[in-house]
């Protein structure tokens, strides 16, 4: 199981984050090119982000850059330099259209076939306007090079004409919407960023939420939020516990020819079985929560 | 062969970082200048990176100056590839040779 809970924003331009982003082992380190790079530094960022895509530290772990958009000057030197170095997935910034995907889908594949790259670049559309989000469901579903889409909230809530709150009613539409897309189209969903640092327990809050939404993970922009965000994405105990009792007594029904088994007077189907397998595979991949 | 028109620098003096200038020169040369607090261990293998790099650039005649603040070897080679290019006004380098 490849676990996405955590997707660590690294600036271009702040040598010391890419130079030690890795250390902090999120699941995915997002160099970013775009709105936190000043453009006289749109040059020197992305010769940064193209040897840090290429050293050793950054071989094992999974490698995203936000690009710049492509009706920018920046965004195909962007393309060039990242799909050249190598990178996992390229992040779509402002993703209105099935257009602004399969634009950037052709751009990127330009390039692989130049370098004869055989390894597909892979894809996430990050949702920031009312417009993609209305669109989120086709955007979802057209192409098998998005691995995710993700919430853009800050431009998001600009667009809607109101502003972030740590309750997050103005998010609701827009999460829920990107979520269905997202498990429609089988592909992974993200929420937004937290900016509040030092609001821990806000933070906690947001995750616990978004979590029980649904949702597989989170950007970041902070690396102190790594290790809260991955336990609480961690099955309890308790949960083990129940997925171990449900795996054994599905094993016994399917022994004694039983589609639907009880336990503990509680009717135990596929579904259930799918979750408790689920659940264990989680916890091999992530560890288990210390409640 | 890649000409610079100007001086030109990149990066910052920030921890880990590196701030590198580079000038052109009229002697068909490439002449180093480092200040590193890691000079005495590391000063041959940075002045050895920093020659390679603009060699690889096909870029004679240059000036260096890197001021070294603890930076990575991949660092040094994306600020003075973005020196370089900056004074060449370059906007896209050939992503084979870096």
């Amino acid at each position: 199981m490849k676990l996405r809970r955590s997707m660590l924003f690294v600036p271009g331009s702040n040598t010391a984050m890419v130079c030690n982003a890795f250390i902090y082992k999120p699941d995915t380190v997002m160099f970013d090119l775009e709105d936190s790079v000043a453009l006289s530094e749109k040059d020197s960022a992305r010769l940064m982000v193209f040897h840090a895509l290429n050293h050793f530290v950054y071989k094992d772990v999974e490698t995203a850059v936000r690009v710049n958009p492509l009706d920018s000057p920046y965004g195909l030197l962007d393309l060039e330099a990242v799909v050249r170095a190598g990178v996992d997935i390229v992040r779509l910034p402002k993703t209105d259209t099935v257009d602004d995907v399969l634009e950037m889908q052709a751009a990127i594949e330009k390039i692989e076939n130049e370098i004869g790259r055989t390894k597909k670049t892979k894809l996430l559309a990050a949702i920031e306007s009312a417009l993609g989000v209305v669109s989120a469901v086709d955007i979802a579903r057209c192409s098998d090079r998005l691995m995710g889409i993700a919430l853009g909230a800050e431009d998001f809530v600009r667009d809607l004409h109101t502003q972030r709150t740590k309750q997050g009613a103005e998010l609701m539409a827009a999460r829920s919407q990107i979520l269905l897309a997202a498990r429609a189209a089988k592909i992974h969903a993200f929420d937004s960023i937290f900016s509040d640092v030092k609001d821990k327990e806000g933070f906690l809050a947001e995750v616990n939420y978004i979590k029980g939404l649904g949702f597989d993970g989170k950007s970041l922009v902070n690396p102190n939020q790594i290790s809260t965000l991955h336990e609480a994405f961690a099955p309890s105990i308790e949960d083990v516990d129940w997925a171990i009792e449900v795996t054994e007594a599905a094993k016994e029904a399917q022994e004694q020819g039983l589609g639907v088994v009880s336990l503990d007077g509680r009717m135990v189907d596929a579904p259930i079985i799918a979750r408790a397998q689920w659940t264990l595979e989680l916890a091999q991949a992530s560890g288990i929560r210390r409640d | 062969m890649s000409v610079l028109k100007k001086s030109a620098y990149a990066g910052t003096l920030e921890s880990s970082d590196a701030y590198i200038q580079v000038s052109p020169i009229e002697e068909d040369d490439i002449k180093i200048i480092l200040e590193s607090s890691v000079k005495e261990i590391y000063g041959d293998a940075i002045e050895e990176l920093v020659r390679k790099t603009i060699q690889d650039m096909n870029v004679n005649n240059v000036l260096v100056n890197v001021q070294d603040k603890g930076a990575l070897d991949f660092v040094i080679k994306a600020r003075l590839q973005a020196a370089i290019l900056r004074a060449c006004e370059m906007e896209q380098p050939e992503w084979e040779v870096l």
